[in-house]
């Protein structure tokens, strides 16, 4: 009798985890993160070396998805252009709540080097951005700690304010 | 006091002036030192008027009249092994002439020569497709007509190739603006949002040397990183931003960290690789 006593109150020794609903939806939300596979540019160069094996996305739950349906996150990576911007923000609104958006690098953060007609002067004239990462293009490293911070914001908020309509841009 | 001079036109002009500068030019060579082209020269002549020609970095450059380009084409290829039409364009002589040059850069893959055909149209005036001639022009002519406005007859899909299909005017006129016309800035914002969202949206930001470091909704602040919109004007922005690898208060599974809790005053930066 006494060898099948459950001392529930003992750290570590307890079959039950208490916690909030907050901290558990955030904690599956922020380490199944989906980005998009969506690439514009040479940034997306980078993305995927980073969701390669040697950077390996995968240890944060970050898995690429073919179908905005599926994503909840969407990195813009690399230049967007004017006649692009449509198409992207209508795959960001395919996309189910709640969703985030990383900035990646100079092209996508304010039109970089490309002072142009043809090029939107930072992605958020279309979509509210949640991560600006900024470089030319960011190394791989970069967009991780982009993704952690992603992370650490979303573990931050009450898990309801996510399902808020988001600012519009 | 230094006399002041206005200063919003100062990117337009050249604000460095060399008074010994020779504006370089291709220098020209008379057809006859080239015995092939001076044969090619003179079968074409016999057909096409041709209004001037001479060599230039060793391609022939022939000007004939532009109601005559489909045929000339054709005939360089036909009879005298042209065969490859390497590039086609336009230039925008709006200002000075009124009208475009339109080039065509071929190449003879026998005679390991080049011939560029020019012609010049008014601005207004049509041009006779060579798509018939050679399959290239399809997408050569559908770029000259997107950016330069250039009206191409005959051609099967005449639409623009680079720029969206509602895009108003013609990018690579000297006349159009490098960061576009009102049209242009205002484009991605009107299809999406409509033109009642330009107040929310605001200007785009075309001087490349903006910065507000006080601004924490639009720019990244690696290391520095504060949340979005906070207030840091006055002193308020914070002098250092520890290292943000780890969650507040750690990762615990059980009652049990899982990670070691990192110290940024105990952490070490390596030297060489492990």
């Amino acid at each position: 009798m006494a060898q099948h006593k459950v001392n529930y109150l003992a750290n570590g020794g307890a079959p039950i985890v208490l916690t909030s609903i907050d901290k558990f939806i955030n904690f599956g939300r922020s380490n199944s993160l989906w980005p998009l596979t969506y690439g514009l540019a040479c940034c997306a160069i980078e993305m995927m070396a980073t969701g390669a094996s040697r950077y390996d996305f995968d240890r944060f739950g970050t898995i690429f998805r073919a179908s905005p349906r599926q994503a909840d996150v969407i990195v813009i990576a690399g230049t967007l252009t004017k006649k692009h911007a449509e198409f992207m923000r209508r795959l960001y609104d395919q996309m189910p709540d709640p969703k985030w958006v990383i900035s990646m690098g100079s092209c996508a953060n304010t039109g970089g080097m490309f002072n142009t007609y043809a090029t939107v002067q930072g992605a958020d004239r279309v979509v509210p951005v949640d991560i600006y990462l900024p470089g030319c293009a960011p190394r791989p490293e970069t967009l991780q700690y982009a993704l952690m911070m992603l992370q650490k914001k979303i573990r931050r908020e009450p898990a309801s304010k996510a399902m808020k309509r988001k600012r519009l841009v | 006091m230094r006399a002041y001079s206005p200063k919003n036109d100062v990117q337009k002009k050249s604000y460095y002036n060399d008074r010994f500068h020779v504006v370089p030019s291709v220098p020209r060579a008379d057809v006859q030192t080239d015995e092939v082209f001076l044969n090619d020269l003179t079968t074409f002549k016999e057909k096409f008027t041709v209004l001037d020609a001479y060599l230039e970095k060793g391609h022939l450059v022939i000007i004939i009249e532009a109601k005559n380009n489909l045929k000339a084409v054709k005939f360089l290829k036909e009879k005298l092994s042209y065969d490859m039409m390497m590039e086609l364009s336009a230039i925008d002589y709006i200002a000075s002439r009124q009208g475009f040059e339109i080039f065509y850069e071929m190449l003879s893959m026998s005679k390991h020569k080049r011939i560029r055909v020019k012609c010049f149209i008014e601005e207004k005036e049509e041009l006779s497709s060579v798509e018939s001639v050679f399959k290239m022009a399809n997408w050569s002519e559908r770029e000259m007509y997107d950016m330069y406005g250039v009206k191409v007859k005959n051609h099967h899909n005449l639409k623009r190739i680079l720029m969206p299909d509602d895009w108003y005017d013609y990018p690579l006129r000297k006349t159009y603006p490098l960061q576009g016309d009102e049209t242009a800035q205002w484009y991605e914002v009107d299809k999406i949002f409509g033109k009642e969202a330009r107040e929310a949206i605001g200007p785009e930001i075309r001087d490349g040397a903006a910065i507000d470091r006080y601004d924490t909704t639009r720019f990244a602040r690696l290391g520095h990183e504060v949340p979005y919109g906070v207030d840091i004007t006055n002193g308020k922005e914070p002098e250092h931003t520890p290292l943000a690898y780890q969650e507040e208060g750690g990762v615990g599974l059980f009652g049990v960290r899982i990670i070691k809790e990192l110290h940024e005053d105990k952490s070490v930066q390596l030297k060489k690789r492990r």
